[in-house]
């Protein structure tokens, strides 16, 4: 594809919603047939490109002159809510490096290898205190709330030295700046959760208890590594990307899994496959649609060139898609290697608790699945309702029984 | 052959230990090393997909 002249304006407009919980939206360009980078709409007019390439995904989300910096005046706003966001200094997701590095190293070793095996039996103990209580209530429950959002939650809240007795609110402030239509109900969610972080993290001050937090307020912040606005934005960021991706992984990759019974039974007669299954699935359902960059100089791409100060949005479901890296790419195969995979983006921005999910979704898949073998859908599959495009994917609601 | 992980690009991603665990592990504040004694990379086939795998190409497998 080349650039013309005469561009005729997109017809493809952002955000769309899926139709299939676990499949891309029907009108985004497909891998393979269409060209890698695509121009779109966004809701103010502005003209981007959306990326469903699995190759340009990697090769623009490791390119040093494309920045998630969106403090700059030409950073995209993708939606209505996200309007004042260059007044908003989010870190990690939101800084580019030196300034990204320097957060995310303070970072790393909470979410290291061995620290997350570490926290293996803990995970274990609360995926079986929550199948307890969740068996002795039915049969019959909401997934979501039963098991797939207070399994996260609770795991995050422990990391970080977040009271879980805190949950109802901190989950609603999160849904809110997530699906929120307006600007300032995001806003005002931002502000009432900075508000809480801040009275926390002021608790911490000199009685230290084990969480994440607790040791960034008592070494980083007291040297002055931190500032403690930044360490309450990048508490914010971590407690609600700390439940609210997981929980809908959980939820989600469950109804895949159920409405796949030959995967399902094979994942059942070899434990041994479930590493592998949870990347499938991390593949497949690519929750996190929609990630978004600007060009700082014109980059050569897919055949197009990027021009700088224009826009990126990454269509992760496509790119996990892309025929070129995965056969049949359309099929949940839980044999497969989905080796590769951007579910968790790639470049530096790459989720920093990618290993903590693996850990939360290993168990929690084994543990349900184990426990309640006749575990199904309660009502027809289209009735389950599923969030809207735009914000992280997942499920409302999964009402099940067994 | 080999092997070496530039500790100053590495973000912990842990992709190399499990891409490829006979080779990488991880250290105890998270970020990837060569085991000792893998530094030629083993023969592992696998060391090539931990390569691709690493998001920010901190591994280098080459020629001494």
């Amino acid at each position: 594809m080349t650039e013309t002249a005469h561009k005729p304006a997109p017809t493809l407009t952002w955000p769309q919603s899926r139709h299939c919980p676990y499949a891309p939206p029907p009108a985004y360009p497909t891998p393979g047939e269409d060209a890698p980078l695509n121009r779109m709409r966004l809701f103010d007019g502005r003209e981007v490109w959306l990326v469903t390439g699995h190759a340009e995904t990697r090769a623009l989300l490791t390119d040093p002159r494309i920045s998630a910096d969106r403090q700059r005046a030409d950073f995209p706003v993708l939606l209505p809510r996200n309007r004042d966001q260059r007044s908003v200094d989010l870190p990690l997701l939101g800084t580019d490096d030196p300034r990204h590095n320097e957060q995310r190293r303070m970072l790393i070793p909470g979410f290291g290898l061995k620290r997350i095996a570490a926290l293996r039996p803990d995970i274990e103990r609360t995926v079986g205190t929550l199948l307890d209580r969740m068996l002795a209530a039915g049969p019959g429950a909401d997934l979501v709330a039963a098991y797939a959002l207070p399994l996260p939650s609770m795991v995050i809240c422990a990391l970080l030295g977040v009271p879980y007795a805190d949950h109802e609110f901190f989950e609603r402030c999160s849904r809110t700046l997530l699906l929120a239509e307006d600007a300032d109900e995001a806003n005002a969610a931002r502000e009432e959760l900075r508000a809480y972080l801040r009275r926390l993290l002021e608790d911490k001050r000199g009685t230290p208890g084990g969480g994440l937090l607790d040791g960034l307020v008592n070494e980083q912040l007291a040297d002055g590594r931190v500032d403690r606005e930044e360490l309450v934005m990048m508490a914010l960021l971590l407690l609600i990307a700390g439940h609210e991706t997981t929980a809908n992984m959980i939820s989600l990759g469950t109804y895949a899994l159920l409405r796949h019974p030959g995967q399902l039974a094979a994942l059942r007669a070899d434990p041994a496959l479930m590493p592998g299954a949870v990347e499938e699935l991390l593949r497949l359902l690519s929750i996190a649609d929609g990630m978004v960059r600007v060009a700082t100089e014109d980059v050569e791409v897919g055949g197009v060139t990027v021009r700088a100060g224009e826009g990126l949005v990454f269509a992760t479901p496509s790119a996990n898609r892309d025929p070129a890296v995965y056969e049949d790419p359309g099929a949940l195969d839980v044999r497969r290697s989905a080796r590769h995979h951007v579910a968790f983006g790639y470049g530096v921005h790459q989720c920093l608790g990618q290993n903590l999910a693996r850990a939360e979704l290993e168990i929690a898949f084994s543990s349900l699945f184990a426990r309640i073998p006749t575990l199904r859908l309660a009502v027809a599959p289209d009735e389950v309702r599923a969030k809207p495009g735009g914000t992280v994917q997942g499920l409302f609601a999964l009402p099940v029984t067994w | 052959m080999r092997v070496s992980i530039d500790s100053d690009l590495c973000i912990g991603s842990g992709q190399c230990a499990l891409t490829a665990p006979a080779v990488f592990d991880s250290d105890d504040d998270g970020f990837g090393l060569v085991r000792p004694g893998s530094e030629d990379g083993r023969g592992d086939p696998m060391v090539k997909e931990a390569v691709r795998a690493c998001p920010v190409q901190a591994i280098t497998f080459a020629e001494e």
